[in-house]
């Protein structure tokens, strides 16, 4: 899948340059993503501007991103959600859970 | 004008077709609906509602097994919309599932997909025949 990683000094930033994140990439992600807890990182910002789609497999993934996160007290934060991911976030009412915000550079100033 | 259309889908039961079925929904949906809100919605329910029934049947139906065809009917017209969803697998229990943050952790990774599903359309049956199950969802179209 496409993804870009930029560094930044409070968080990776994980860039999904994906239409869709869904059952079929959302093993791929997870397992990338894993990779930078696995390697010390606490804090990962998702920018989702890209994705315009997203099913109950790649919302799960983000799931286990913030549960990974939380146990190693860090962060996962979302960013760019487009109009219908923000409503299957708001359908499933994990729109309660993550930190979303507009942009990335939104994302970053909130730490 | 009546807007009568039926289609019959066969493809193997791997992920890697979710987006072609999405994009068919999406698609349908486009050539139906007169209405430009109704059309970019009624597109993305079905982008939605299609993906989400195709991954259960692959994982949950057809046990992940890729040789496994599925078979996807979709019958859609000015007033209803008619999706049924063919596996000759094991089946799964719609009762079963339950949601998360509702009767589940809402921490949990697994589990949205049929409430999802039922969420979006006015009805979600899953019946099981004797060498074949169907997942099969309806909804009501608002006349434009």
């Amino acid at each position: 899948m496409n993804l870009k990683i930029e560094n930044t000094s409070n968080a990776i930033i994980m860039f999904v340059q994906e239409e869709r994140l869904d059952a079929h990439n959302s093993d791929e992600f997870k397992k990338n993503m894993n990779s930078h807890f696995e390697s010390g990182q606490k804090n990962i910002i998702i920018d989702l501007k890209d994705v315009r789609f997203i099913d109950s497999s790649g919302l799960g993934v983000l799931v286990s991103g913030f549960k990974n996160a939380s146990t190693r007290q860090g962060t996962l934060k979302l960013s760019g959600l487009q109009s219908q991911v923000k409503s299957m976030f708001e359908l499933t009412r994990l729109h309660r859970v993550f930190e979303i915000f507009a942009t990335v550079d939104d994302a970053l100033d909130s730490y | 004008m009546k807007n009568n259309i039926k289609l019959n889908i066969t493809v193997p039961g791997q992920t890697r077709y979710l987006s072609l079925i999405g994009h068919i929904g999406e698609n349908l949906a486009r050539a139906v609906c007169a209405c430009d809100a109704e059309r970019e919605s009624l597109a993305q329910k079905l982008n939605i509602v299609l993906t989400e029934a195709m991954v259960n049947t692959i994982k949950h139906a057809n046990i992940g097994n890729p040789e496994k065809d599925i078979q996807i009917n979709i019958s859609i017209s000015d007033k209803e919309l008619i999706i049924r969803i063919y596996d000759c697998g094991k089946g799964f229990n719609i009762q079963d599932v339950g949601m998360p943050g509702i009767d589940a952790d809402i921490l949990s990774e697994r589990g949205r997909g049929i409430y999802i599903i039922k969420s979006l359309m006015d009805s979600v049956v899953y019946i099981r025949k004797q060498h074949c199950n169907y997942l099969e969802m309806r909804g009501t179209l608002n006349k434009s």
